[in-house]
């Protein structure tokens, strides 16, 4: 009896679209949230997260009708990340049907808003994104906003400590550096975090080969999310599983 | 007829779905009669045990629970919804453990684990005969909890290990629970509700 790795697909969504193209010719509409997130379930996805980067508000409404389809037709695990700023925003999502949020800038402006989550919904709900580059922080890892593009100065690791001392349930790793690349997870990092941390922790940002997926295991992450190498088809979900149980390590199989 | 009980504990729009896929008509209800006439009553559970027992308490829930057993109509725990059929949690309690419902003896209580929640898909050690595990005894289930039962207790149990042994879901006539989500866990879970919806 083991806790299995979990391998997450993440879908960036905008307008109630997939934003990234997708590279499979069994859907009718690659564009379609939904349906992705049911191809990936039946794929033995042990999670699924959508990033919401719309802009507007309307585009947040369309999230909230896609999350609710999705609930109504997937039964695993659920998150929603994106423009989430308070709790109202939290508790949309939750009723709507998804079963944690990720928050990442807004909590780097307030931390506050962490323990006002988890204190209503509990940690469980909460994961926190942390956008990380190496730079020349005091442990060489510091926090980024706007996908990487701007600087907060704030280290990374004490960033982590603080968020869990405020209640956070999970800590989702995003290498900035290693970020689309297919060259690897950032192990530096993940293995930094894991360090001064208690929480599962999801790595994410890199992933290229099969070995990448090991390799961060190896470093400590808990489970490990990836956009395009699912997308664009590089790698199938039960790829990634075959090879990670090949090599010993837990992974769930789904029976189809 | 399923009810899901609400008592303020948000997201029941999957629970809801996926009890649907059971064939039977289920509906989301606060309302103390309709949960306890229902053929089979679901009490789900998010957040800390204080809290769940405060909105429990607030629509009668503990006293539905007992009086449907007592009637012998089944009831499902999932999750905190099991955690708050023990006598006591000890979830945030400064020593001083919070009383739950009570079908159960003993104390829930955290687990010793290096990494909490124990959140993902695991594998359970099911009762022999289980009704609730047919089919998928050898399946994995998903776990999201920081505290869990650890003493044995109801007539049939399965456990769990993370950082240490817990129950992982407890068969006892009339009343059952599971800590991990059977509605979040895929096809197995869906399995594992359509074995529970059979016993109604």
């Amino acid at each position: 009896m083991t806790l299995s790795v979990r391998i997450i697909p993440c879908l960036d969504v905008t307008d109630g679209r997939v934003v990234k193209g997708v590279n499979f010719t069994n859907l009718i509409d690659a564009g379609d949230p939904v349906e992705m997130a049911a191809l990936y379930g039946n794929e033995g996805a042990d999670e699924l997260t959508f990033l919401d980067i719309s802009a507007s508000s309307s585009g947040r409404e369309t999230t909230l009708d896609i999350v609710r389809r999705t609930a109504e037709q997937v039964f695993i695990p659920l998150t929603v990340g994106g423009g989430i700023r308070s709790v109202e925003d939290v508790d949309r999502l939750l009723r709507a049907g998804a079963d944690k949020i990720s928050i990442n800038t807004s909590a780097i402006a307030r931390p506050e808003l962490i323990a006002e989550i988890a204190d209503r919904f509990g940690s469980q709900v909460l994961v926190l994104s942390v956008d990380a580059r190496r730079a020349r922080t005091e442990s060489g890892f510091e926090v980024t906003t706007h996908g990487g593009r701007e600087s907060t100065a704030i280290d990374a690791l004490t960033w982590v400590e603080r968020a869990c001392a405020l209640g956070v349930g999970e800590i989702l790793l995003n290498s900035m550096d290693a970020d689309g690349t297919r060259a690897g997870y950032d192990i530096g990092m993940i293995s930094a975090v894991r360090a001064v941390s208690t929480v599962p922790l999801i790595a994410s940002g890199g992933a290229g080969d099969l070995a990448d997926f090991a390799a961060a295991l190896d470093a400590g992450a808990d489970a490990l999310l990836a956009a395009s190498v699912f997308h664009f088809g590089i790698h199938r979900i039960g790829d990634v599983k075959r090879y990670l149980s090949a090599n010993n390590y837990p992974i769930r199989t789904v029976t189809t | 007829m399923i009810a899901i009980l609400d008592y303020g504990s948000g997201n029941l729009r999957s629970a809801e779905r996926a009890f649907a896929t059971s064939g039977l008509d289920v509906i989301v209800t606060s309302d103390p009669q309709t949960a306890f006439e229902a053929q089979g009553l679901v009490v789900p559970g998010v957040g800390a045990f204080a809290a769940c027992m405060q909105g429990l308490n607030a629509i009668d829930g503990a006293s539905i629970i007992r009086k449907r057993l007592a009637a012998e109509r089944p009831t499902l725990g999932i999750c905190i919804g099991m955690q708050i059929l023990f006598a006591f949690g000890d979830e945030h309690s400064q020593g001083q453990p919070h009383s739950g419902v009570g079908i159960w003896p003993g104390t829930v209580s955290k687990l010793a684990a290096p990494i909490l929640p124990h959140m993902g898909w695991n594998t359970v050690q099911a009762s022999s005969h289980s009704p609730l595990f047919n089919g998928v005894e050898e399946e994995s289930f998903y776990f999201v909890h920081s505290y869990a039962a650890k003493d044995a207790c109801g007539k049939l149990q399965s456990w769990s290990t993370h950082g240490e042994l817990f129950l992982s879901a407890v068969e006892d006539g009339y009343v059952s629970a599971t800590q991990f989500h059977p509605e979040k866990s895929g096809r197995a879970g869906l399995a594992l509700i359509k074995n529970w919806s059979r016993t109604l």
